[in-house]
């Protein structure tokens, strides 16, 4: 009608006494404010998918409007879930791989700290685990649901499915969901190969990517499908991203945490250092970072499955410290007079 | 009655009355009704408390309202937040607590109560219901269970939570009394029953104090293998 489409309303809702003036309920700008800060920094459109599909029995809701004035903040918001994570494939020795996991333990709601012992990684099955970040609600939900397709091809394949297979799996359910206001960054980590028997010893270079390994029936010419075996950490977001990588830091404090993981890093380091290494960038992040504190969880993923070390209370860490830092100050000024009384001898 | 959400703030208090300009007045389909409510877990018992005040801006609709709903003999939920929404959701709560009932010829856990009630809120993820639940209960060993949830169904097990208006000052209290957090040298008794009903009614005095969405009275109601106690306190009604 050429009145509405004057006014600017190009598609009269439903039930017309609910709706707002549609003139400023299509295109809301960016809900970065709903999602506390933004997620990657970027802007974030909440339109509705398509009004088209639309029964009669829903209402349409211009949801960035509503949202923006009821007091809702859906649980925990994006970046201030902040749990630092860091995948790092180590080598044990180059045949055995492994990947550290490691994130604190606090979830927010725009200030307040909803929960002080959250676990952010979550375990899908027994050779994966997933990192969350996001909305709890989103991230904890759609692992669920990765977890329960993840069993069903189990159990009509007899295989597990890869970690790359997950990550495009979950990639995919998310996809429809683009541009709405569904907000998860998951990082899967997981172990591939049938079962420890299998196991192709890797070289380092080749740790990560595909190799090219004939199988048994298949020895022509014949490129087989390569069976990818070891260790994968693959980061998967709601944006739709999904990159596979050696290393991520995921969240408000990722870049805290990646100063710590850059200059201690290296190919070739034992369990031990990857664990200190992970645990002491979660600990910086939270130091520098309002949205992460409380504790670090620690998750350790093998050929044999993934192994948990128990939760830490960062509070202690904080205390020596300190002391360490006392300990230093007090060594400082003991050769400062040290070094200032051996002056005073060669005046004299 | 709901109001446009333009006349009220964030958090349903009034806005300031002066004219700023020409104001677009919308419609909101949430209001904020206030109330609180609480939850405590012990080794064989759990408390669910809620205060009884029905408020909206500067009104009161209602001193006896209470936000506790019993589910089953081993579970009880507290709603808080948008009165609409607590009513709609505890209905949909108990059709399909009957449903399962009929089919599988048992009551539901607290625990499937709790992974039902997250799937069931995260169904309205898009238009959520604007609930804070609670939900306290026994699980199958007859320990105490609490589940805490935001309005969109993320949801953990805990063994206290505080939610709804007055929660940010009760939820330290519990913190350093029930968790004993941020105390040195103090010797951990676990929490006997008696104790913590005197607890919960300690804060709920001190939270009507502070609060002006809490106060009016408050129920609590005592989860044990014998059955479902209830106990009502008079807070401030002013």
């Amino acid at each position: 009608m050429a009145l509405q489409d004057v006014c600017g309303l190009h598609n009269p809702p439903l039930f017309p006494q609910w709706s707002a003036p549609l003139s400023r309920s299509f295109m809301p700008e960016d809900s970065t404010h709903l999602s506390g800060g933004g997620i990657h920094g970027e802007a974030f459109s909440t339109r509705l998918p398509g009004r088209g599909g639309l029964s009669p029995l829903e209402f349409y809701m211009p949801i960035a409007e509503y949202l923006t004035e009821s007091p809702i903040n859906f649980g925990q918001t994006s970046l201030s879930s902040a749990p630092t994570k860091l995948l790092e494939i180590d080598h044990l020795h180059p045949s055995l791989p492994s990947i550290s996991a490691a994130a604190d333990t606090r979830s927010s709601c725009s200030g307040l700290v909803a929960c002080p012992a959250s676990p952010k990684v979550l375990p899908i099955h027994s050779h994966l685990v997933g990192t969350t970040s996001g909305t709890s609600a989103d991230c904890a939900l759609w692992k669920r649901i990765l977890a329960r397709e993840l069993r069903l091809y189990k159990l009509r394949h007899h295989r597990r499915l890869s970690t790359g297979g997950a990550a495009k799996l979950l990639s995919h359910m998310l996809h429809p969901f683009k541009g709405t206001e569904l907000c998860v960054a998951a990082t899967l980590c997981g172990w591939d190969g049938d079962d420890e028997k299998h196991e192709q010893p890797i070289t380092e270079k080749h740790a990560n990517t595909p190799t090219n390994q004939m199988t048994a029936s298949n020895s022509s010419v014949v490129r087989s499908r390569s069976r990818i075996c070891g260790p994968r950490v693959i980061y998967v977001c709601s944006d739709g991203l999904r990159l596979q990588g050696e290393l991520f830091s995921v969240g408000s404090g990722s870049p805290y945490a990646y100063s710590i993981l850059d200059s201690s890093v290296y190919w070739g380091m034992s369990v031990q250092e990857a664990t200190e290494v992970a645990r002491e960038a979660v600990y910086r992040a939270t130091y520098r970072d309002a949205y992460s504190g409380n504790n670090v969880d620690l998750y350790h993923v093998t050929a044999k499955g993934w192994r948990r070390r128990e939760r830490e209370n960062l509070k202690e860490e904080y205390y020596r410290e300190k002391e360490r830092e006392r300990a230093r100050v007090a060594e400082r000024n003991a050769e400062k007079k040290a070094i200032l009384k051996s002056d005073d001898g060669e005046i004299v | 009655v709901m109001i446009s959400a333009r006349a009220y703030g964030d958090n349903g208090k009034m806005k300031e009355y002066h004219y700023t300009g020409p104001v677009e007045h919308k419609f909101s389909p949430y209001a904020f009704n206030g109330g609180t409510v609480l939850a405590v877990a012990g080794e064989d018992f759990a408390l669910v408390a809620s205060d009884t005040r029905l408020s909206e801006g500067y009104s009161i609709h209602s001193r006896d309202s209470p936000k506790c709903y019993k589910l089953t003999d081993t579970t009880v939920i507290g709603c808080s937040g948008f009165h609409g929404d607590c009513l709609t959701l505890t209905k949909i709560i108990e059709a399909r607590l009957k449903m399962y009932k009929h089919s599988n010829n048992k009551s539901m856990t607290s625990g499937a109560i709790a992974a039902m009630l997250s799937t069931i809120l995260y169904g309205k993820r898009f238009f959520p219901y604007y609930v804070y639940n609670i939900i306290g209960g026994l699980d199958e060993e007859g320990r105490g269970a609490v589940y805490s949830f935001d309005p969109v169904g993320s949801y953990q097990r805990d063994t206290y939570k505080a939610g709804g208006s007055a929660s940010a000052m009760l939820q330290p209290l519990l913190d350093n009394q029930i968790g004993f957090k941020n105390m040195e040298n103090v010797e951990q008794l676990p929490l006997t029953l008696e104790k913590a009903v005197q607890l919960v009614k300690d804060v709920f005095i001190s939270a009507a104090e502070r609060d002006v969405y809490t106060g009016d009275a408050l129920k609590i109601c005592i989860i044990t293998k014998e059955g479902i106690r209830e106990e009502i306190v008079p807070l401030r009604k002013d």
